[in-house]
């Protein structure tokens, strides 16, 4: 092994993706435009939800809660009939279909207790369930408001006081904009590894390095650190000047502990990307391969939902993968400003699971030159 | 004389920036065999397919049969009579399908019933040689029978005007004279049948009855090869070529003159083999080769494409690993480890392989570096090799931007970078033209006979064969002799070295099969152009179906990827959060406070871990991810509530993860009132008093709010969408790359039929997928399927036909399969997650979006899922769904058939 040659031919990686106008704009969309949409359209928890209201009292409470209904959460309410209602959820029309009984007014006063009805279509789980949350809230403010314009006996209350830690107003973009750049350095240093790889066997380059005093390792050793680096100073730049900067997302943590953690992540993704080039015998190949790894990686990750939330089978399975592990440090560190005193298992995990990915990746690359 | 059969006039043509001809006028006479020549490059091909139709005229006249081959009509009548082979060994075939299959496909394109097309596929295989060999793969030919096989899917119309494109190349000898002399019954038999070839082997072309030299996009000089040579008063077609080149082309060159080989200097021989063998698996391509190359010597290597040649090569490098006997290079024995003995051998290999990222200067600088030469000489050592290979103008200039000659000056310099003794050249000429091949081999001269480099090439130029020392004859893995070339004519006692070479082969192979006369024409086929065939259509499904069939990888990768994709989601996506760990910090400490924590403790979505103690404790667990809600019961917390006081319970909840939170407080809140309402009143009687109303929620279609019984119908249409739409797209834009599309441009196929007959299997292939995806939700994940199925099934019907339709729209924009993958996955996904209603319904959605939510196909059938698993609807609950999804289908295949070239463009 040479330092020399991984050198060289790794500045020869950074010459060829230099000058391929496609891969860098792949690099620059996926850490700037990619994250900033992305983070920017995540649907903030109800987000126009349609409603219909059923008015069978029409009185001057039913009116204001129909008047409480409104954009952004809700969309204006649609007021229809009862024989309505179920074709129009059936249709998928209304997710909340609100049935004000007849003589709900007068039944309040007097004190009868009166029910409403609230009918979600529960096949829209996002809306179903934060969203009848709120028009329970908003049902019981309207009402409760009534009540007390006419009646001043207030009862006396316990209170919940929630307060959200680390993320105050729950704002998504915060959340969304870090894994997004997770995301983004999984995706590109497979593609930028495995396509760099697979160019040079169609071209038919590799044989000729082959023929030379150099050795697979430090052919492979080469692409992934020009590779790795470019896509570390990507996600740095983006997590400073997209994440901070345009995102306007406070960082408390420390980004370059963020960013060795980065480091060990890249080093088991480009290991992952020679890996499948090696499996793929074709551009086209890799092109499927890819999709089937980096979906699963990207959803059962942690990164879009809860790991908690998992079957416990892919709870287990999923702890092989890296981006379980970068997800889990990156969430200590950057959210909860958690110090390497906390994630140090997780840096364990990821270093050894690059290691294999490494030693896997050469194996099959030195098989596939035979 | 009869009207000639082509006439072009003012003929132009440019790729991009690059121009491939200029200005051709030509008259080609019919009857004839015409042949085309001239090196690669020079606007051989992109002549023959503007004659051929399969390329749109963008400047000047072709009229061929009688007509304008710029006017569609004309093309639908006259392509019946046309039969285009294009370059490349068996580039329009289907490697995948048998020999009988390729041949009754092209029948079927042309229109020929059952028994017309049996009885001409068994005529021409007969005559071709191929009758035994049927069954077989065409990928799995040789080179000579594959171009045998192109020849009888290009005969089974009975063209009346045949075009070539260099149909020999890279072919062995014997079979090349084989494919010659069965143009010549072919032509014996249909004597009106005009013939037009390019080529680049001048022996071939010396044996036509007209031909047109091609240089740099014009016509050099058209006539008999009589009047060729008379009129440049050259012997042969080689060097009359090089005469007709203008004066600044023809200026460089000098005649090549081979000095005598050096004597033997005793030392041990440069390339020695013993008995080397190469197996993969059950097929041997290397046979026991034996040779034994002193130093200094040129040693020529020659043989047809598949030969070995490139294996032996390889060996020798050490590139592959010998499965039987030995190689020695300089006496030591080749081990693909040892790095030394790299350093004494430069290797170039057939394809340019440099990097074409880089400039002329940075290739020579990297190999310097990579073979370690010391930094005290490396710019001297480039320096020298730039100027001794004539490099000095383009020293920064990219690859690519070079003609083949200087770029096979380059790899030569690159292989020579560190000078080593020994240089092996695997087909370092091929496609040069002959000014640049001379110059070539005056180099390689002065390398042997100068610097002592043992030179090993290979070649499958006769004329290059007799410039070496000693050549090796290869044919299927084995040598058949070694020799100087004059000892190889003088031993068979021929005049050349290629009819000594035939003899050889001849002893070898088995007899070809005698070849049955081609019987007399039938009547021709009818020439009225239909429309609409639906054997020309199904004629594309049934060879698409036998391709999917033959590969299974795509079929597996559609059924087993969507299942795993659904399996992912399906878990991946889910809102259902429980056992979230919280702990208490009690300040209070009565049986009230204890009942509150205990009444979290006991639902499902909470589990308790040990109490805190203190502020700092939970900021530190909260921190670790340890707990996810924290609880502060004040003091005097049962005091004050027995007193009818307000009570305030602090909470704390993990915001690290938004949505997570947004559950978990949704859940607190619950379960708060739940305690205040119940336990409150009863422990403390009714100070806590009710709220005077109640709110009845109903959870329609999904009872206990499970994330897959919502997941599992949303899916299911993205997946139908997402695989059909990429794997239509590919299926196209395959042929677009492999080249088979040519066979769209040439034969009476409509753009209807073609993509008509491409769609079919795709949709089987869907519903394939329908069925597994639907039985994989309700048996393994458990989602209640309350409606009717067969209303669901004919949704999904309706529905792949239109995805696989809109992959068919988007191929007709995509030029490679790896964009077709990545560009159908960003056209089908973004606006089926976002605008279809599988996040937010339709009905929310605003602007751009909202328009393509109320057009998107997935839109409707996300609709009939969740109304057949959940909604208990069926067929008459569906009937708007029905009728959009009817029209998506039709509309999307007529866009993508209107945006189909017919053409190359």
């Amino acid at each position: 092994m040479r330092l020399s040659h991984i050198l060289h031919l790794g500045i020869k990686e950074l010459r060829g993706l230099a000058r391929d106008p496609m891969l860098i704009m792949l690099v620059v969309y996926a850490f700037t435009l990619q994250i900033y949409s992305a983070s920017k359209a995540l649907p903030e928890t109800l987000n126009h939800a349609p409603i219909a209201i059923v008015d069978e009292d029409r009185s001057p409470l039913a009116t204001r809660i129909t008047e409480a209904f409104y954009p952004p959460f809700f969309t204006m309410p649609q007021m229809i009939d009862q024989l309505s209602m179920d074709r129009r959820m059936d249709a998928g029309l209304d997710a909340f279909a609100l049935d004000i009984p007849p003589e709900f007014q007068r039944d309040l006063l007097a004190g009868r207790n009166p029910t409403v009805q609230l009918n979600v279509d529960a096949t829209r789980m996002t809306q179903a369930f934060t969203g009848s949350g709120y028009v329970q809230n908003i049902l019981t403010n309207e009402i409760t408001g009534f009540i007390r314009r006419y009646s001043s006996s207030a009862p006396s209350t316990v209170e919940l006081v929630l307060r959200a830690r680390f993320n105050p107003e729950l704002n998504q973009v915060w959340f969304g904009s870090v894994m997004n750049v997770i995301m983004s350095i999984t995706m590109l240093s497979i593609v930028l590894t495995g396509a760099a790889l697979i160019r040079e066997r169609e071209h038919g380059t590799v044989e000729h390095l082959l023929v030379m005093p150099v050795t697979p390792f430090e052919i492979m050793v080469a692409k992934l650190w020009s590779m790795g680096l470019v896509v570390l100073a990507a996600s740095a730049l983006s997590l400073l000047l997209v994440v901070q900067g345009a995102l306007r997302v406070p960082i408390d943590g420390s980004v370059p502990l963020f960013l060795v953690g980065a480091a060990l992540q890249i080093f088991a993704t480009t290991s992952l990307g020679v890996f499948l080039a090696t499996m793929a015998g074709s551009m086209p190949q890799f092109g499927l391969l890819l999709m089937l790894v980096l979906l699963p990686l990207q959803l059962l990750s942690g990164s879009v939902t809860p790991r908690e939330s998992m079957p416990e089978a892919v709870q287990i399975i999923m702890l092989a993968a890296p981006n379980t592990h970068f997800v889990m440090l990156a969430q200590t560190i950057l959210y909860r400003a958690g110090g390497l005193e906390l994630v140090w298992p997780q840096f364990i995990a990821l270093g050894g699971i690059g290691c294999a990915l490494f030693a896997l990746a050469l194996w099959r690359f030195r098989a596939s030159l035979k | 004389m009869t009207a000639p059969v082509a006439r072009l006039e003012g003929v132009g043509l440019s790729y991009g920036r690059t121009r491939a001809l200029e200005g051709i006028a030509l008259e080609i006479p019919a009857g004839g065999m015409t042949g085309l020549i001239g090196p690669d490059g020079v606007g051989k091909s992109s002549l023959l397919s503007l004659i051929a139709g399969a390329h749109a005229i963008r400047e000047g006249h072709v009229q061929v049969l009688g007509g304008d081959m710029a006017d569609a009509a004309h093309r639908a009548t006259a392509c019946p009579r046309i039969a285009y082979m294009p370059q490349g060994l068996g580039k329009n075939l289907y490697p995948t399908l048998s020999v009988a299959e390729n041949v009754d496909f092209f029948g079927r394109l042309f229109g020929h019933g059952k028994a017309e097309r049996e009885r001409r596929i068994a005529e021409l295989l007969a005559s071709t040689g191929l009758a035994p060999f049927a069954d077989r793969p065409a990928g799995k030919l040789s080179g000579g029978m594959k171009q045998k096989l192109g020849l009888c899917c290009a005969l089974i119309h009975d063209p009346d005007l045949l075009i070539l494109d260099e149909p020999t190349t890279g072919v062995d000898p014997l079979s090349r004279r084989q494919f010659w002399d069965l143009i010549g019954q072919i032509r014996a038999g249909r004597p009106g049948m005009s013939v037009l070839v390019a080529t680049a082997y001048m022996e071939e072309a010396a044996r036509f009855d007209w031909l047109v030299a091609m240089n740099d996009g014009r016509v050099l000089a058209t006539g008999t090869p009589a009047e060729l040579l008379a009129r440049t008063g050259t012997a042969n077609l080689d060097e009359a070529f090089i005469a007709l080149l203008p004066e600044e082309a023809r200026r460089a060159h000098q005649p090549v003159v081979i000095p005598p080989p050096l004597a033997a200097d005793g030392g041990p021989p440069a390339i020695e083999a013993e008995g080397l063998t190469m197996r993969f698996g059950d097929f041997t391509a290397v046979d026991h080769v034996s040779f034994s190359i002193p130093r200094g010597e040129i040693f020529g290597f020659l043989g047809s494409n598949g030969c070995g040649k490139t294996t032996t090569m390889k060996m020798l490098t050490g590139l592959l690993p010998a499965s039987e006997g030995s190689a020695r290079l300089f006496g030591r024995e080749v081990n693909p480890n040892d790095l030394e003995t790299r350093r004494h051998v430069g290797y170039m290999s057939q394809a340019f392989s440099l990097y074409s990222e880089l400039t002329v200067l940075q290739n020579l600088d990297l190999h310097a570096r990579l073979y370690d030469l010391p930094a005290a000489g490396r710019d001297a050592r480039v320096e020298e090799m730039v100027s001794r290979f004539g490099l000095a103008e383009v020293r920064d200039a990219l690859p690519d931007a070079l003609p083949l000659g200087i770029r096979q000056r380059l790899s030569l310099a690159v292989a020579m970078i560190h000078a080593p003794e020994m240089l092996i050249l695997d087909e370092p000429t091929s496609g040069l033209d002959p000014i640049a091949r001379d110059g070539l081999w005056r180099i390689l001269l002065e390398l042997s006979r100068q610097d002592k480099v043992t030179i090993f090439i290979s070649t499958h130029f006769m004329n290059e064969a007799e410039r070496c020392d000693r050549i090796s004859l290869m044919h299927a893995g084995r040598v058949l002799v070694s020799d100087t070339p004059r000892a190889i004519i003088q031993g068979q006692g021929t005049a050349k070295l290629e009819d000594a070479f035939i003899a050889h082969l001849e002893a070898v192979t088995d007899k070809a099969p005698e070849a049955a006369p081609i019987a007399a024409a039938a009547a021709p086929v009818a020439a009225r152009h239909q429309p609409f065939s639906a054997r020309r259509m199904f004629s594309y499904t049934r060879r698409e179906a036998l391709e999917l069939r033959r590969d299974p990888i795509r079929a597996t990768m559609a059924l087993l990827g969507s299942l795993l994709l659904l399996f992912v989601i399906g878990f991946g996506i889910s809102l259902d959060v429980e056992d979230l760990p919280f702990a208490v910090l009690d300040m209070d400490q009565t049986t009230v406070s204890q009942d509150y924590a205990l009444n979290l403790a006991g639902s499902r979505y909470f589990v308790q871990r040990p109490p805190l103690a203190s502020h700092a404790e939970m900021d530190e667990r909260m921190r670790a991810g340890e707990i996810s809600l924290a609880i502060e019961i004040p003091t005097g917390f049962a005091q004050n509530l027995a007193r009818g006081r307000n009570v305030e319970v602090g909470a704390w909840i993990d915001g690290a993860m938004p949505q997570r939170a947004e559950t978990l407080r949704g859940y607190a809140q619950g379960i708060h009132a739940a305690w205040v309402s119940a336990k409150a009143s009863l422990l403390l009687g009714s100070a806590a008093a009710s709220l005077g109303f109640q709110i009845e929620t109903r959870y329609r279609y999904n009872p206990s709010l499970e994330s897959v019984v919502a997941m599992v119908p949303a899916v299911i249409p993205l997946l139908l969408l997402v695989i059909p739409a990429m794997l239509a797209s590919l299926s196209v834009v395959r042929e677009k790359e492999l080249g088979s599309i040519v066979n769209l441009y040439v034969t009476p196929v409509t753009r209807l039929e073609f993509l008509l007959g491409k769609q079919i299997p795709y949709v089987g292939l869907a519903m394939v997928n329908f069925l597994l995806l639907a039985a994989c939700g309700v048996f393994l994940f458990g989602v209640p399927f309350t409606g009717n199925f067969l209303a669901f099934m004919l949704g999904a019907l309706l529905y792949v036909v239109g995805s696989t339709a809109l992959g068919l729209l988007i191929s007709t924009f995509m030029n490679s399969q790896i964009a077709a993958i990545f560009g159908t996955a960003v056209l089908t996904i973004i606006p089926s997650v976002h605008y279809s209603g599988l996040i937010d319904p339709v009905s929310s959605l605003e602007g751009a979006g909202a328009w393509i939510g109320q057009v998107f196909p997935a839109t409707f059938f996300v609709t009939i899922s969740r109304g057949a698993f959940s909604k208990a609807l069926s067929f008459s609950d569906f009937t708007n769904e029905y009728l959009a999804l009817l029209a998506a289908g039709p509309i999307l295949v007529a866009l993508a058939a209107l945006l189909l070239k017919k053409q190359a463009r």
